[in-house]
């Protein structure tokens, strides 16, 4: 368990800082009743909860937080494993009318489950460590990708999938970029030909060729290193045109899928290496960007409830979403005007992890600036895929039911493409509708850039 | 950059929705910024005006002509009648189809889930079936799984009421549903979206298995109130197939939070702000503000996980909610607005914030901000707190809400009159 900071009754100006009466034994391991005691059990949790809503099994959020850690207060309670079946789509954080810190809870809740309750032995384990741990494999599968897409593909590799790992045969496994992002990168010069863009971008807006303020360091993710590096590759090319300096330092996975798999010692590990590396870039005077909101969510919000790294503090704070930043730090919507894209009508899906972060309109409002761009939202529901979750294979069908409502609005919207900022939601988009998916930094480096719009 | 628009209005429930609402009418840029979900899920998603007077007495069966009593001081008093009028047009507008009451003037009388009723002026078509005016035999039906309303007891509590009608509750399983505690929207889905379930012999879709059900149970009553869960986005369809099953009159029965009927409101309502062009932020809280050093609010602060984002405006609107919603806070030694820290009067000394009688007339009930009649807080020498700053809602003091049963209108009346100024301002 963590020793990391105890939530507080956040926000409140003023409001002095909590200080822990130790009343029980074990002090030193995360304890969240103070958090628990804030819950009034008004259920509204539970109505936001898109697995209690379609799966009768699952006692829904007020379950696996508040009351899970009272019945905790008593010495012989286990964990009840129905935590598993929890996405960690955190929307029962924004919620919650009382600050009940509930996916802190369910993260923490999992871990102990996992690490007291479930069998290191049992094939439950290793498929959901395997899972989590995509970013272990990935490196072997992109280095041999025409391989690796052709054996993923085969239905022997499914059908051995489903019945040996428990991995769902129903879905495709994504394909493999024959460049990985970091390859593109070191090819086109790294860090240097970066910084000689972004000076020429500068000289041609008219700006201090020498800065040193503009300057990201890009947290790409596992999945548009290894899978959409077109994603990438936009959000270098579009803060560029900004006249940034992008850096890309080493990383690790953001550690969400090993949240939301009960993996908190490999979450630790990934989470330890990131804090180091985005550290030092921030003390280099970059900014830390993410163009995954499940990335930028974990940096943000998991990582200070959960671990307590030196510099963890700071990276959350100096983390933003890409198209966040340019919204604040430069006059986005300014520079969109009189742009243009052709014949580019999307049906915008919010990801939960951007939901939270208060992201949810950002991309509709931004691409009512580009001439020529339609995008219309296709309402509030949760995708139902949410990482790792859809991809096992006793929660495909729930995944699916929960997708449904997307699926529908999705098909009643206008276009045909489909847009959203997070991998794993684009995958149930595709897997429901067939539509293409884009990423909205694809569409924006359509309109700045000038790039043609690549199907992904 | 900080994020620009004309008015900025801080609160996502009934009263911020409306503020937003009526500015955008003005041609102005309006952005809504809320945190958490509003306490609208927690609300009947009936509309009233007031219900009682703040002395108690009651039902009120006109609330207009109640209004002119109201004592100084009270957000209608402040607003005036005209304006509660017109707010409510505003809302009738908006709701369209969705709510009834709209033909008088006068308060309805909705069954609740405790078997009492409540004076009301609009409520959801989904309960206009239900009216306890209406002489109309009723079975009430309840659900094993669904401990929040016992019918029979809720049914006996209306005879006991002198309901002009004879009620019947029974208490039935929910065809599909296994859990005790499965929540509320889980039946709504398996309406909505006509699941499979499993019914005596063989499958059927829920909607056949819950009529069959109740159809058993019918006898020669014509309308049958079901706890508030007959769907969400198809509830009309869902209570239309069941009143075509079962041959009488279908209705809802408000219930406790969360509540169905107030997340319908809610999506009503966001709906109208998407269509209006009103851009909404949700999920981040407003933590602070600048002042331009002139009287007004240069721009707020909204905290968005750690990155403290500036949200610029000409015009604010405050509707952060009372106690519940927390836009009203308290500590042990005081009482105060959060974002602004607006005056909030109220005793020096904790005990004399509440009474012994807990249904007496409890002061924190009237806890809030104090506005002059454009709606601006007052500080305590009855100076506005900022010229561009309009508060709305709940987090007005000076009535009690719950005693009242005046909630929701003067959430409307204060939004209306809040987000007309602050459009009106900003257009300028």
């Amino acid at each position: 368990m963590s020793d990391a900071e105890q939530p507080t009754d956040d926000h409140v100006p003023g409001d002095d800082e909590f200080e822990p009466i130790q009343v029980f034994p074990e002090a030193e391991k995360m304890d969240l009743r103070p958090g628990a005691d804030n819950c009034y059990k008004c259920s509204t949790c539970d109505t936001n909860c898109p697995v209690a809503e379609v799966d009768d099994e699952f006692p829904g959020p007020k379950f696996q937080g508040p009351e899970q850690w009272r019945l905790k207060r008593q010495d012989d309670h286990d964990i009840d494993d129905s935590v598993m079946k929890c996405s960690n789509c955190m929307r029962c954080d924004s919620a919650c009318p009382s600050e009940v810190p509930l996916s802190q809870m369910h993260n923490t809740a999992r871990a102990e489950y996992v690490e007291e309750n479930m069998s290191k032995f049992s094939r439950e384990y290793w498929r959901n460590r395997m899972l989590s741990n995509y970013r272990q494999l990935a490196p072997l599968a992109s280095a041999f990708p025409r391989t690796a897409n052709f054996v993923m593909g085969l239905s022997v590799t499914q059908w051995m999938g489903e019945k040996v790992l428990g991995i769902t045969s129903e879905r495709e496994f994504p394909e493999f970029a024959k460049t990985t992002f970091r390859e593109w990168w070191a090819k086109r010069g790294g860090n240097a030909t970066s910084r000689e863009r972004a000076q020429e971008a500068r000289a041609e807006r008219g700006a201090e060729v020498q800065s040193e303020e503009k300057r990201i360091a890009y947290f790409h993710g596992c999945y548009s290193n290894y899978n959409t590096t077109e994603v990438g590759k936009a959000l270098v090319r579009v803060f560029e045109r900004f006249g940034y300096e992008v850096m890309i330092p080493e990383q690790a996975c953001s550690g969400t899928p090993m949240f939301a798999n009960g993996m908190l010692d490999d979450a630790r590990r990934a989470a330890e290496t990131n804090v180091r590396e985005l550290s030092a870039a921030i003390e280099d005077g970059a900014d830390v960007i993410a163009s995954c909101t499940s990335c930028s969510m974990s940096l943000r919000q998991e990582y200070p409830e959960l671990f307590d790294f030196e510099g963890t503090e700071s990276v959350a704070e100096n983390t933003w979403e890409a198209v966040e930043y340019l919204r604040v730090h430069e006059d986005l919507e300014g520079e969109l005007e009189g742009t243009r894209v052709d014949d580019a009508s999307f049906a915008y899906h919010a990801p939960c992890h951007s939901r939270n972060q208060g992201l949810d309109g950002q991309t509709i409002e931004v691409m009512s600036a580009i001439d020529g761009v339609e995008a219309e939202d296709v309402g509030d529901s949760c995708s139902g895929i949410s990482g790792t979750y859809g991809w096992k294979e006793e929660n495909y069908e729930t995944s699916m039911k929960i997708g449904e409502e997307m699926f529908e609005h999705m098909e009643d919207a206008e276009a045909t493409t489909g847009l959203t900022e997070c991998p794993t939601c684009s995958m149930q988009m595709e897997h429901g509708t067939g539509y293409e998916i884009q990423h909205t930094l694809q569409v924006l480096e359509a309109a700045l850039v000038g790039t043609e719009l690549e199907e992904t | 950059m900080a994020i620009e628009d004309d008015v900025l209005v801080i609160g996502g429930g009934l009263a911020g929705a409306t503020a937003a609402l009526t500015a955008v009418e003005e041609g102005v840029q309006v952005r809504l910024v809320t945190y958490k979900q509003s306490t609208l899920r927690h609300a009947s998603g009936l509309i009233d005006i007031l219900g009682y007077t703040p002395g108690g007495d009651g039902p009120i069966v006109d609330p207009f002509e109640a209004l002119s009593a109201l004592p100084e001081g009270h957000p209608y008093e402040r607003v005036g009648t005209e304006a509660v009028r017109d707010a409510l047009s505003f809302f009738d507008e908006i709701a369209g189809d969705a709510y009834a009451g709209g033909h008088t003037a006068s308060n309805a009388l909705v069954p609740t889930h405790g078997g009492t009723v409540k004076p009301t002026a609009r409520y959801p078509v989904s309960t206009a079936a239900g009216l306890a005016t209406v002489p109309k035999d009723t079975l009430l039906v309840g659900f094993e799984t669904l401990t929040d309303f016992d019918a029979p007891l809720a049914a006996s509590h209306l005879e006991a009421a002198g309901a002009p009608f004879e009620a019947r509750g029974v208490t039935v399983a929910f065809p599909g549903i296994v859990r005790d505690d499965a929540k509320i929207n889980r039946y709504a889905h398996l309406l909505d979206h006509e699941e499979t379930v499993q019914a005596g012999a063989g499958e059927t879709s829920a909607r056949e298995a819950l009529a069959a059900t109740v159809d058993a149970n019918l006898e020669d009553e014509s309308r049958v109130g079901f706890p508030a869960i007959l769907g969400d986005e198809h509830s009309d369809e869902v209570r239309a197939d069941l009143e075509d099953a079962l041959g009488v009159d279908v209705f809802e029965v408000p219930m406790g939070p969360p509540s169905l009927p107030g997340m319908r409101l809610e999506d009503l309502l966001y709906d109208a702000l998407s269509d209006a062009g009103v851009r909404v932020t949700s999920g981040v809280p407003v933590i602070d503000y600048e002042s331009d050093g002139d009287g007004a609010i240069d721009h707020v602060v909204v905290d968005r996980h750690g990155q403290e984002v500036p949200y610029r405006a000409e015009q604010y609107v405050l509707a952060t909610g009372g106690l519940v919603g927390k836009g009203v806070r308290s500590e042990r030694d005081r009482v105060f607005e959060p974002v602004f820290d607006c005056h909030v009067p109220h005793a020096a000394e904790r005990y004399d914030w509440f009474v012994e009688d807990v249904f007496g007339e409890q002061p924190y009930a009237r806890f809030g901000l104090v506005p002059d009649r454009e709606l601006r807080p007052l500080d305590e020498d009855d100076e506005p707190e900022f010229s561009n700053l309009r508060a709305a809602g709940g987090v007005l003091g000076g009535y009690d809400y719950a005693a009242e049963k005046s909630g929701a209108g003067v959430s409307l009346a204060t939004g209306y009159v809040a987000g007309g100024r602050a459009g009106t301002e900003a257009s300028r």
